[in-house]
């Protein structure tokens, strides 16, 4: 299976090719061991032994019982996962008055009339690329996060994580830390554990129904909602998405956790590719803590061994269960919480802090070679990120301004082609359009609407008689809504095909309004 | 495969093909992925069984549920059915000139009858219900009307169609040829003066007395037309069969006359209330009784509608 262009003794060398069955270990291998090219530059490469591999197919999830543990990064998740929770949970609630006309809920997506609201603005459907905007700002974020300071997104926010790690504290809390997890895992299915594991379940499920629950109630008014839910009177789509969504949340949550990030998403592979060697990550600093040895052996053997004293605490409490002494790798969500862990333990035995660090790739460079880092800032503050903030910010100012100038009164008119015109008895000729007028007020709004342009010419509607056909007529329209009129232009006998506008002027103190711009058609001059 | 080998820096081992020096990691997929796989064959099996799946040689296998897509079709056309159910009595029970009342009845007959017309109608009247002057079928859009436009007139028309012979009597006339009957000096006065009565051509008297002797009686002294016998007016500028002097010539010597099915024996009553509801709407509606025919009997009832002259 050779490149064919590729002559085959010109192939590279197979002194590692797998003879016989007998290959190296399938075991990862951390880079920094297996490869002396490997982007570190800084261990003794040791050949794994060698052993004979049945070929896997299939890799069984190993699970991860990560321990509680205290610090600074630990508490700032707590933190997020307070406000992010919240937003989630409260913002169904708030209420905001928009009159009688309108639904006082603060954000609601109300997809049956097809709005959008959120506080003080109100979105319609033309009106998308509101949303679309936000996405790409929400999109370009992500960039500017990430490079600054990496996978910070994933670490912290992502509702993967939150919710990972609130299923996490549930084990915590029904089945005890680490070790008690584990041995309960291992252990036989007795009652006791069916109860244990029935309970934590029950509570997983709870979990999910709230989480399924909170999201419905973005849809339509909360307060009614909530009592017809419970009622039995909801709509069946209300049921069946807190069901859906019970349901991936117990999966992916409760269940699937990291492999969600390793396996599913691709922001993880997205992010890699957009981080360089200034962007932050966490970062277990080799040259310092290798080789490892206990305090005990560093003790007897002073000089010979690094600060890693091989505790192991920095994988007991991850999360994805990686070891971040391996390097930067695609299941580390940067956390931080091996931080907090190596921190503590540096503490104990009185050695400095940050073994394990957030850290820029160059400044690991620099700190190995033996000169000062650059403080952490420098690494927020840098061309890359003010080029993705600068556009970021700038997306956002234009979407503001969009907002504060559209106007809430708008027209379209659309001719009738078929026929394009008639004579009337008199003469005179007809043209008949189809105007809509959209009312983006949460009140109703008379609003006039005059031709502009068109000599001698009348109209009048489908719900404005001929009798009173003028150049200018008054209709009445409903609260954020679109009107729709059938308006019959009628000019003299000699008027000749030419264009001419409709206007429509909001009669409110607003005045305001709309011009589009048309064209009569008429006979062809005999 | 032949080239099998581990990658040194992930330590993990490649599926032995080379493509160009890229090289594939074969790193094991989690095993909950085997189980979806393995889901969704099971779903599949389910959904052989629940629904048409194999290919026979004429039919597919019908599948435990029953389920078609012509049959969904038909259940989805029912519903639409039941749903127009309470509309469609609610119009079958409604008399015709009193639909206006009911703005929201209106709107649908309406609609309704945009549909029908395009199915029924748009042969001959046209799409956009402009008519043909070509070939003589009226426009629906202009304020001309041969038997009238109010509501109850153009339901009268459309139900019992124009110049059919049975049981309608409201909407039969003919225009005799007057082939033979002037020479052609005759004939261009009153042709002039038939332009004269709507300001296209110089009055005459000569034409004038041709004009009241043999015309007047059924389109009126002043060309106004009577809707009660279809005449149409003469003296607007709206010409069903064309309106340059020839073309009048040639409708005075020999006369042609529109004939419409009566659509009361093809379609259902709500049916016919709906086309009459968006005929009247095309912009044309009158007030019922509003236009005073001019002939001498006024018929009650004025009638439906089209514009046109001879």
């Amino acid at each position: 299976m050779g490149n064919p262009d590729q002559p085959d003794d010109a192939k590279r060398d197979w002194a590692v090719t797998v003879e016989d069955g007998i290959a190296k270990s399938n075991e990862p291998v951390s880079s920094a061991v297996a490869d002396p090219a490997a982007a570190t530059r800084r261990h003794e490469p040791h050949e794994p032994p060698r052993e004979t591999l049945p070929e896997k197919l299939y890799e069984a999830r190993k699970s991860i019982h990560n321990k509680r543990i205290d610090g600074p990064f630990r508490r700032f998740k707590w933190f997020v996962m307070l406000v992010t929770l919240g937003i989630y949970y409260v913002t169904p609630w708030l209420r905001w008055d928009r009159g009688p006309y309108a639904p006082d809920q603060a954000v609601l997506v109300d997809l049956a009339n097809r709005r959008f609201y959120m506080f003080g603005i109100e979105i319609w459907p033309h009106e998308f690329y509101f949303v679309a905007g936000l996405l790409i700002m929400a999109g370009i974020g992500l960039f500017v996060i990430t490079s600054a300071v990496g996978r910070a997104w994933c670490g912290y926010a992502c509702p993967q994580t939150v919710w990972t790690d609130l299923f996490q504290h549930i084990d915590r809390f029904v089945d005890g830390d680490r070790n008690a997890r584990i041995r309960l895992e291992n252990a036989p299915w007795t009652w006791g554990k069916v109860f244990r594991r029935g309970f934590k379940w029950s509570i997983y499920l709870a979990i999910g129904f709230v989480t399924g629950g909170a999201w419905i109630l973005y849809f339509a008014d909360a307060p009614t909602l909530f009592r017809d839910f419970f009622a039995l009177e909801a709509a069946p789509v209300a049921y069946a998405t807190v069901a859906i969504l019970t349901l991936t949340t117990v999966t992916l949550g409760g269940f699937m956790r990291e492999q969600v990030c390793i396996y599913m998403c691709p922001w993880p592979r997205i992010q890699t590719a957009m981080m360089d060697e200034k962007s932050l990550m966490v970062t277990y600093k080799d040259w310092r803590g290798e080789p490892r040895g206990s305090v005990k052996k560093a003790a007897k053997n002073p000089g010979q061994f690094g600060d890693c004293i091989d505790c192991t605490q920095c994988v007991q409490v991850c999360p994805t269960g990686i070891d971040i002494r391996e390097g930067p790798q695609i299941g580390c969500i940067t956390c931080a919480l091996c931080i907090d862990a190596c921190d503590k333990v540096m503490k104990d035995i009185g050695r400095p802090r940050g073994l394990i660090d957030y850290a820029t790739l160059e400044d690991c460079e620099r700190e190995a070679a033996g000169e000062n880092p650059k403080p952490a800032w420098r690494a927020l503050l840098r061309p890359r990120t003010m080029v993705y903030f600068t556009i970021w910010a700038g997306i956002g100012a234009a979407l503001l301004f969009a907002l504060g100038v559209r106007t809430h009164t708008e027209m379209t008119v659309a001719p009738d082609r078929n026929p394009p015109f008639m004579l009337m008895s008199d003469g005179s000729i007809r043209n008949s359009f189809t105007l809509k007028i959209r009312n983006m007020e949460s009140r109703p709004r008379d609003m006039e609407i005059a031709l502009d342009g068109l000599e001698g010419g009348v109209m009048w509607t489908d719900a404005i008689g001929r009798d009173e056909a003028a150049a200018t007529q008054t209709i009445t329209v409903a609260a954020d809504q679109v009107r729709t009129i059938r308006a019959y232009v009628m000019a003299p006998r000699d008027a000749r095909t030419q264009d001419f506008a409709f206007t429509v002027t909001s009669l409110d103190e607003q005045r305001e309004s709309d011009r589009v711009e048309t064209r009569f058609d008429a006979p062809e001059t005999p | 495969m032949a080239n099998k080998r581990i990658d040194q820096p992930t330590g993990t081992e490649t599926v032995g093909h080379e493509w160009d020096g890229i090289e594939e990691l074969n790193t094991p997929l989690p095993r909950w992925w085997l189980w979806t796989f393995y889901l969704t064959i099971i779903f599949a099996i389910g959904y052989v069984i629940a629904y048409p799946a194999w290919p026979m040689i004429d039919r597919a296998t019908a599948g435990m549920l029953g389920w078609s897509s012509r049959g969904a079709l038909a259940q989805e056309m029912t519903a639409a059915d039941r749903a127009q159910q309470s509309f469609r009595e609610q119009l079958a029970a409604i008399d015709v000139v009193k639909l206006r009342d009911n703005p929201e009845l209106m709107q649908r007959a309406v609609a309704g009858g945009a549909a029908a017309f395009k199915v029924n109608c748009s042969q001959c009247h046209g799409s956009g219900a402009a008519g043909s002057q070509t070939l003589g079928y009226p426009n629906l859009n202009d304020d001309d009307w041969l038997w009238g436009g109010d509501l109850a007139a153009i339901h009268y028309s459309i139900d019992r169609g124009i110049r059919q012979p049975d049981d309608n009597e409201k909407r039969q006339s003919v225009m005799p040829s007057f082939d033979g009957a002037f020479d052609s000096a005759q004939l261009e006065a009153v042709t002039q003066h038939v332009l004269s009565l709507s300001g296209n051509a110089d009055a005459s008297a000569a034409g004038a007395q041709i004009y009241a002797d043999n015309c007047a009686a059924c389109h009126g002294p002043a060309g106004q037309g009577d809707r009660a016998q279809g005449a149409p007016r003469l003296n607007d500028q709206i010409w069903l069969r064309g309106g340059t002097a020839a073309d009048i010539k040639r409708q005075i010597l020999n006369p042609r006359m529109g004939a419409m099915p009566a659509w009361g024996e093809r379609l259902d009553p709500v049916t016919v209330k709906m086309l009459t509801a968006y005929v009247y709407s095309l912009g044309g509606g009158e007030e019922a009784q509003a236009e005073i025919s001019d002939s001498a009997e006024t018929q009650p009832e004025a009638e439906a509608g089209n514009d046109g002259q001879p």
